[in-house]
């Protein structure tokens, strides 16, 4: 069966809308090992006709960490999009260049030092940003060779920075006294971490830098097919770049900064869509959030339900377990084309 | 159309790359930059469209300084043929020539029923019908090239800058690409100017040549006035004639070697290397 593009968009659409609402209630619906609300139970929570517990449970428990889980996946999947278009490499997200890991050494640093006239709030993300950018401007520039970026060197730089920032991290962690437990549970990824008072300050800048990355679509499409077609296009390839590298950024900040690492949402779920529907951004970026959003719920409720009688798995290592072998997959298959050089 | 290039300089740190170049270049034509590597031709052809804005001297696109000139605006009016490498992404052909559109569209704005029919235009006239839903990522050096070709040609543009278009490829897919650029030139009264230091290729195919030395214009003319046994001895350092192939009725050089070998020098055997 061969379908026009169109339509292909259109299912697309359709099937992750309705995934995306599969996923919402299903994560709401969690109570506690093997115990789960039916979805109208859900439904009459939300509205305010449920009984005393499923309220406080699917609107005070449930709802905050689901929300927070929204803005992430879709922020961290339109990032992933963006940072490969930038890098003309298939390979490239967040997690693999050590952005997050950079991010989430201010972000530590934020959580066991106070700065003077600075609000507790907003700390973690502020250095986080600035540890993050840091670590982007340190690979990028390790990873250049001769004025293109390959994709060996660029992962490579990615380990070692990303290395470099985890040990960073663990010291932090070392030192860290009675906060030790909350550091290492943060770095390993907890979308319950976010309160109704961190989404308000975190999903407003998830959506606002999303929306921006998603009108660079036409120009990051040129980009892929190299910088110079770009130019010649009549694209401002290095604002473009910036800009894009500067939000990319303050996605992945925002998202470390409250709920910790969540790692591979930006490789793997643009893979999956440009396989599904072909590389152009206008549409792997916008359907992207979507599907990221629907992905890391999904990864919610397995670590809910994996292993109950040991509590709640970290929610980076549930998307590290998908994703590492899609990762590893997608290695193999690139060897298999051009080879190790 | 008219395209000027009056007195550019360009330098890059203290090396001086262009010298106060001055080209008039003539609605039309096919014109050849020819010079041998290091001399300054990429730089001056990134001069032509603003991906490189000289220190000196200015370049006129219908009267209008380049400097004065919107990117977007540029190219709409002068399409590049870049040197093409690996795409790593499934691009169909048609997204790519698609992209040739892109100066004439809004931010976020899709094909609209004229783009379309360019690009289809574009894909038929560089015979790539039987291909516009390949992936380029499957495709060769050749057929890459052809893309991005096609994707220059639904620029709609006045003026088509190429870059080296016979580097990397296959003898027979280096004729067939600059038949194809010539063809086009003629059927759309297009401008083309070609950076290569191919002698054979540029005398065949070019109405006037240029060939820079030492940052400077050294000769600028028809083949038979520019390639003199004499321009190519300095310039290329090669002992070669322009020659009429009776086959084809068009110029070809014959390469006769290196001046270097009656010198006795030869810049690539190495003390170590030699018996």
């Amino acid at each position: 069966m061969h379908l026009s593009m169109r339509s292909k968009i259109l299912i697309a659409t359709v099937v992750l809308m309705v995934l995306a609402f599969y996923c919402v209630f299903n994560d709401l619906s969690w109570i506690s090992a093997g115990k789960s609300y039916s979805f109208s139970e859900v439904w009459d929570a939300l509205t305010g006709h449920g009984s005393w517990a499923s309220e406080i449970i699917v609107r005070d428990t449930n709802a905050p960490r689901v929300v927070a889980g929204i803005f992430v996946g879709a922020g961290l999947a339109v990032t992933g999009a963006a940072m490969q278009a930038v890098f003309r490499n298939p390979l490239a997200s967040p997690y693999i260049l050590g952005l997050s890991s950079g991010a989430s050494l201010g972000a530590a640093a934020g959580m066991l030092f106070t700065i003077p006239f600075i609000p507790a709030l907003i700390i973690s993300p502020v250095l986080a940003f600035v540890t993050c950018f840091l670590t982007m401007v340190l690979v990028y520039s390790m990873a250049r060779v001769g004025g293109s970026v390959r994709t060996e060197t660029l992962i490579l730089s990615g380990v070692a920075v990303s290395a470099l920032m985890s040990a960073l991290v663990s010291f932090l962690t070392f030192i860290a006294g009675d906060k030790l437990e909350g550091i290492v549970f943060w770095t390993m990824g907890n979308l319950g971490n976010a309160g109704w008072d961190e989404i308000a300050f975190m999903a407003p800048v998830i959506l606002m830098c999303s929306f921006l990355l998603i009108t660079q679509a036409k120009p990051l499409n040129a980009m892929m097919i190299g910088d110079a077609h770009a130019m010649d296009l009549g694209v401002d390839v290095r604002r473009t770049r910036l800009f894009v590298i500067i939000l990319s950024t303050v996605v992945v900040a925002a998202a470390v900064s409250f709920v910790g690492v969540i790692g591979f949402i930006g490789l793997v779920i643009p893979h999956i869509l440009r396989i599904l529907l072909g590389p152009d951004n206008r549409h792997i970026m916008p359907l992207g959030m979507i599907a990221g959003a629907c992905f890391i719920l999904i990864c919610d409720y397995i670590s809910h339900v994996i292993a109950p009688q040991y509590g709640t798995l970290p929610i980076g290592v549930a998307t590290s377990l998908i994703g590492a072998p899609v990762f590893i997959y997608l290695l193999i298959r690139r060897k298999r084309e051009v080879g190790w050089n | 159309m008219t395209l000027e290039v009056k007195g550019i300089q360009y330098t890059y740190g203290k090396y001086l790359v262009l010298d106060g170049i001055d080209l008039p270049i003539v609605e039309g034509e096919i014109i050849g930059i020819l010079g041998p590597n290091g001399c300054g031709k990429t730089t001056l052809l990134k001069n032509l469209n603003k991906n490189l804005s000289p220190q000196g001297g200015c370049v006129l696109l219908d009267g209008v300084d380049l400097e004065e000139m919107a990117k977007r605006d540029i190219a709409k009016k002068v399409a590049v043929v870049p040197q093409t490498n690996e795409i790593h992404f499934a691009f169909t052909v048609r997204d790519i020539v698609a992209m040739g559109r892109m100066p004439f569209q809004s931010m976020m704005g899709g094909q609209s029923s004229e783009d379309e029919r360019i690009v289809d235009e574009a894909i038929r006239r560089t015979g790539l019908e039987k291909y516009a839903e390949r992936h380029i990522s499957t495709m060769s050096g050749g057929e890459r090239q052809r893309v991005i070709i096609a994707r220059a040609i639904a620029q709609t543009p006045e003026t088509l800058l190429m870059d080296e278009p016979t580097l990397h490829l296959d003898i027979s897919m280096q004729f067939d690409a600059l038949d194809l650029v010539s063809r086009l030139s003629k059927e759309l009264g297009m401008t083309v100017v070609i950076v290569s230091h191919d002698l054979p290729m540029v005398a065949r195919y070019c109405d006037r040549i240029v060939m820079l030395h030492d940052h400077k214009v050294h000769a600028i003319g028809r083949p038979e006035e520019v390639l003199t046994e004499e321009n190519m001895r300095v310039v290329f350092n090669v002992d070669a004639e322009l020659m009429l192939d009776e086959k084809s009725g068009k110029h070809t050089v014959m390469l006769h070697g290196s001046l270097n070998k009656y010198r006795g020098v030869n810049n690539w055997a190495c003390g170590s290397l030699r018996k």
